[in-house]
C-alpha cells in the first residue's frame, strides 16, 4: 500500500528537482552567489571588456556565434564583433595559448563545469593566428585586442 | 588591380554605397586596361566592406591557360595546401584541394598539364545532392561546404564530375584559424574565400604569378571590364565536361 | 474462417542462443561504428576514390530488401490474393526490421554520425537523399499503421486504404533508393533512369528471398505447420522476380554496350575488373540468378531445403549485385577529359582499388543482426505468426474470403 504512494512522491520530487534545476540554470546572474567555490575560474581576456556585457555573453554567446557563423560562411559577412576568431584572440590562455586545449582554458572551464559539449574545436583553431600577416586582418573596434593588453605575451 | 587594394584599406571603414560601387567600376576599367598580366597582384573586385554580404553582381571565376602552365610545376598545389592547412600528402585517404593533372590526347598524342580544382559551377551537382544544404553556393558563385551542418554522407563526392571533393579521414589539429576544417566533413577548394573577401587573389594564382607562369587568371566574370571577362570574350576557352552544362566558374584555355 | 495468430514461445535454449548470438553481432557492429567514429574513416578501406564502401553495400541491400519484404502484404491487401493474407503481419514486420537495420548501418557510417539530428532537421529538397530521409521515416510510420490495421480490430476499417497507401509509398521509396544512383550525372556506371525500376525489381527479389527464409526458419523451429500452398506460391514468385532482375541487368548492360562511350566501363565490369568481374559473373549471375532459377523451376523446387538454398543464393547474389553496383561503379574512374589519357596525384584515370576493413564488414553484419533481432523479438512478444499455415487452413481462406 505504501509503495504506490512512495512512487508518487518520488515522481513529484523528481519533477520538483527538475524544475529547480531548470530555474538554477536560467538564473545565471545569481548563480555565482548560489553555487559554491567549485565554480570555474576563468582567465581574464585581453582588453577592457568583452563585445557585450558579461551577463549577455553568458546567456547568449552561442546565439551570437551561430548567427555570425551563418552570416560569415553563407553570406560572406566578415564583421568581427561576434566572430569565434575574435573570442579566441582575446580569451586564449596565457599559459596554453589556447581557449580549449586544457580543462582550465576559457571555453572548456565553463563547458566542463556545465557539462555542455562544444563542437567548435573539431574544425576551428583554438589558438589565435601565429602568422603576423593573418593577425593584421581587419578587426572590428569592439573585438580589437589592441587596447591595453595586460601582458607582454600578447603576441600580435 | 592595384587600386582595389588601396580601395579596400579605406573601404573597410566606409559604408558601402551605390556611388562608390560605380566609381570602382570605372576605376577598375581604367586600371585593368593599363596593366599587363605579369604585374597583376590583386584582381579586380568590388571593394566589399566586412559588413557587406557577397553579392550576385560578382561571379568569381578563374581562367587557366594550359599553354602557360608549367609541366612538372606544382607551385599552385603547394601554395593552396599551405594557405589552407592541408597536409602535403597524396595517399588515397588524404584530401587534395587542387591537383596537377597530366593529359594526353589518345589520337594526336598532344600533352597538356593543368591544375584541377573545384570548378565552382553555376549549377553544382554537389549542391543539388546534399541532403542538408551544407553544400552551398555563395551569391558570388563560390561553392562551399558548410561544415556546421555537413554530416559526412559523401553524396557530393559521388556527384562531383571533377572529383574535386575530399573527406577528412582523420582528426586534425592546428588548423589555420581562417580555414576551419575537421574530421568527418567533406571539403574542397574555396577559391581561398578568406583571401577573396579581403580582395586578394587565391593562393594558387598568387603562386603561379610569383613563378612567372601567369597561367591562372582570377577575377569577376560579371564585370565586363575585368581582364578575365575580356579574355574569355576574346579567346576560345572551354569548360571541363562542358557536355554537362554546369557553367563552371573555372575555364581552361589551350585544351 | 479466421486465422489464429500466436506469439512464438521462445523459451528454448536454442532460441536464447540464437537471440544472444544476434545481440552479440549487433553489439560488435555498433562497437565497430564507434571505433570508426573515434578514429575517423582512416581506419576503413574507404578513401577519396571509393567514398561509399562495405557499409553501403549492406545498408542499401537491407533498405531495398525492406521495401520488397512488404510486397507479400501488398499482394494480399492490394491485389486481393487471400492465401497471402495470413502472411501480411510478418511481411510488415520484416519491412520495418530490415529498414531499421539498413538505416542503422547507413547512419553509423556517416562522417559525422553524431549529427543525425542535423540530417533530420535540415532539408535540401532538391536532394534525393533528403527525400529518402522523408521516405524512410514515412515508411516506418505507414507500415506501423498498416500493422495496426491488421492487428487491431479498431484499425480494421482502414486496412485496405492504408495497405494501398503503403504499397504506393514503398514503390516511391525504392524509386528514391534507385534514384540515389540514377541521379548521379558524374559517374558512368550510374546516371540512368533505369536504376529506379531496376531497384524496384531487385527489391521484389531480395525482399521475398529474405521473407521466405525467415518464414520457413520460424515455422521449422517452432514446429508449426507450413503447407506447400504457401511455400510453393512464394517460391514460384521468387523465380519470377529473379528472372525479372536478370532482365533489368541485361537491359542495363546491353544499353551500355551499344554506346561506344561506355565500352571501357563495360569491359571493366564484364571482363577485366578482377573482383568486380568475378562478383558479377559468379556472385550475381551464377549464384544469384542461374542457380536459384534452376532450383526453383526444377523438381528440386518442391523441397524445402532446396527452396531455402535458392533463397539464400538470391540474397548472396543481391549482396554481390550491390557490391558491383556500388563499389564497381566507383572503382571505374571518372572521365574528366573524354578522349584523353589522364594521370595525377589524386588517382585520376586509374581504376581504384578497395579492400574493406574488418570494421566496415562487422558494421554491415551488425545491421543484418539488428534486423533479425528486431524480428525475433517482435514475433516473441506480439502475434505476428499464424499458428497454422497448413494447406487446409490456407485453402479455407479462399471460401471465407
Amino acid at each position: 500500500m505504501a509503495r504506490p504512494d512512495n512512487w508518487l512522491s518520488m515522481g513529484r520530487w523528481l519533477r520538483l528537482a527538475a524544475l529547480f534545476g531548470a530555474a538554477a540554470v536560467l538564473a545565471v546572474p545569481s548563480f555565482e552567489a548560489a553555487a559554491g567555490a567549485d565554480l570555474p575560474k576563468l582567465e581574464r581576456g585581453k582588453g577592457e571588456r568583452c563585445v557585450e556585457d558579461t551577463a549577455t555573453m553568458r546567456r547568449h554567446h552561442m546565439d551570437f556565434l551561430k548567427h555570425q557563423r551563418d552570416d560569415t560562411l553563407r553570406r560572406g559577412i566578415r564583421t568581427t564583433k561576434h566572430s569565434l576568431k575574435g573570442c579566441v584572440e582575446c580569451h586564449a590562455s596565457e599559459k596554453t595559448g589556447s581557449v580549449a586545449s586544457t580543462k582550465d582554458d576559457f571555453c572548456m572551464a565553463c563547458h566542463t563545469y556545465a557539462a555542455v559539449k562544444v563542437d567548435c574545436w573539431a574544425c576551428h583553431a583554438t589558438k589565435p593566428p601565429a602568422k603576423p600577416a593573418q593577425a593584421a586582418l581587419p578587426a572590428g573596434p569592439a573585438a580589437s585586442p589592441m587596447m591595453s593588453a595586460p601582458s607582454a605575451g600578447a603576441a600580435k | 588591380m592595384s587600386e582595389s587594394k588601396q580601395e579596400h584599406l579605406t573601404g573597410s571603414e566606409q559604408p558601402e554605397s551605390a556611388g562608390r560601387r560605380a566609381f570602382l567600376g570605372t576605376s577598375a576599367a581604367v586600371a585593368g586596361a593599363s596593366l599587363v598580366p605579369g604585374v597583376i597582384l590583386y584582381s579586380a573586385a568590388q571593394g566589399r566592406a566586412p559588413g557587406e554580404p557577397a553579392s550576385s553582381a560578382v561571379r568569381w571565376g578563374m581562367l587557366i591557360d594550359t599553354a602557360k602552365c608549367g609541366d612538372g610545376c606544382s607551385d599552385c598545389v603547394t601554395a593552396c595546401h599551405d594557405e589552407n592547412g592541408v597536409a602535403h600528402k597524396t595517399g588515397p585517404q588524404d584530401p587534395q584541394w587542387i591537383r596537377k593533372v597530366d593529359i594526353r590526347n589518345l589520337q594526336t598524342g598532344a600533352r597538356h598539364s593543368l591544375p584541377m580544382l573545384c570548378q565552382h559551377c553555376e549549377h553544382p551537382p554537389c549542391v543539388d545532392v546534399c541532403p542538408t544544404g551544407a553544400s552551398m553556393k555563395r551569391a558570388d558563385g563560390i561553392v562551399l561546404v558548410d561544415r556546421h551542418i555537413c554530416i559526412g554522407c559523401r553524396y557530393c563526392m559521388m556527384a562531383c564530375p571533377y572529383k574535386a571533393r575530399s573527406l577528412v579521414h582523420e582528426p586534425l589539429t592546428d588548423q589555420n584559424p581562417e580555414v576551419p576544417r575537421g574530421m568527418g566533413c567533406v571539403e574542397s577548394c574555396t577559391f581561398c574565400v578568406q583571401r577573396v573577401d579581403r580582395n586578394e587573389t587565391p593562393a594558387c594564382v598568387e603562386a603561379c604569378n610569383a613563378q612567372g607562369h601567369n597561367a591562372m587568371l582570377f577575377g569577376n566574370l560579371n564585370d565586363p571590364e575585368s581582364e578575365i571577362a575580356r579574355t574569355v570574350k576574346t579567346y576560345a576557352t572551354t569548360e571541363v565536361r562542358a557536355d554537362l552544362n554546369l557553367n563552371t566558374g573555372v575555364r581552361y584555355q589551350g585544351i | 474462417m479466421n486465422i489464429a495468430f500466436r506469439e512464438i514461445e521462445g523459451r528454448s535454449a536454442g532460441f536464447w542462443l540464437f537471440f544472444a548470438a544476434l545481440g552479440l553481432l549487433a553489439l560488435i557492429g555498433v562497437s565497430s561504428a564507434l571505433y570508426m567514429e573515434h578514429h575517423g574513416h582512416i581506419v576503413t578501406g574507404m578513401d577519396n576514390q571509393i567514398v561509399w564502401g562495405m557499409p553501403h553495400v549492406f545498408a542499401v541491400f537491407l533498405i531495398v530488401a525492406a521495401s520488397g519484404a512488404l510486397n507479400v502484404a501488398s499482394i494480399g491487401t492490394v491485389f486481393g490474393k487471400t492465401p497471402y493474407k495470413p502472411l501480411n503481419r510478418l511481411s510488415g514486420l520484416l519491412a520495418i526490421a530490415l529498414l531499421a537495420g539498413g538505416l542503422m548501418v547507413l547512419v553509423l557510417d556517416l562522417g559525422r554520425a553524431d549529427r543525425l539530428i542535423v540530417a533530420m532537421t535540415y532539408y535540401n529538397f532538391k536532394s534525393i537523399f533528403a527525400w529518402n530521409v522523408i521516405l524512410y521515416n514515412g515508411f516506418f510510420a505507414i507500415v506501423i499503421a498498416y500493422l495496426w490495421t491488421m492487428m487491431d480490430r479498431a484499425g480494421g476499417a482502414w486496412y485496405q486504404a492504408v495497405g494501398l497507401f503503403a504499397f504506393v509509398w514503398r514503390l516511391v521509396l525504392t524509386t528514391g533508393t534507385g534514384a540515389i544512383f540514377g541521379f548521379l550525372v558524374a559517374r558512368e556506371a550510374y546516371d540512368a533512369a533505369l536504376y529506379a525500376p531496376m531497384f524496384i525489381v531487385f527489391s521484389f527479389n531480395y525482399g521475398l528471398a529474405v521473407f521466405l527464409l525467415v518464414l520457413m526458419g520460424f515455422y521449422k523451429w517452432t514446429d508449426r505447420p507450413l503447407g506447400d500452398m504457401v511455400v510453393l506460391r512464394l517460391k514460384n514468385l521468387l523465380g519470377v522476380f529473379i528472372a525479372a532482375s536478370f532482365y533489368f541487368v541485361f537491359v542495363y548492360h546491353i544499353t551500355n554496350l551499344y554506346f561506344t562511350k561506355h565500352h571501357g566501363l563495360e569491359a571493366f565490369i564484364l571482363t577485366s575488373g578482377g573482383i568486380h568481374t568475378a562478383l558479377f559473373w559468379v556472385g550475381q549471375m551464377l549464384l544469384g540468378y542461374a542457380l536459384p532459377l534452376a532450383i526453383l523451376y526444377s523438381n528440386l523446387g518442391n523441397s524445402r531445403a532446396w527452396i531455402a538454398l535458392a533463397s539464400a543464393l538470391a540474397i548472396v547474389g543481391g549482396l554481390a549485385q550491390m557490391y558491383v553496383t556500388i563499389i564497381g561503379g566507383q572503382a571505374w574512374p571518372i572521365e574528366l577529359f573524354p578522349g584523353y589519357a589522364v594521370s595525377s596525384s589524386f588517382y585520376d584515370g586509374v581504376v581504384h582499388s578497395y579492400s574493406p576493413s574488418g570494421v566496415e564488414i562487422l558494421l554491415g553484419i551488425g545491421g543484418v543482426a539488428v534486423a533479425l533481432l528486431l524480428t525475433t523479438f517482435a514475433v516473441k512478444v506480439l502475434r505476428f505468426l499464424p499458428e497454422r499455415l497448413d494447406d487446409e487452413t490456407v485453402a479455407a481462406l479462399h471460401g471465407a474470403k
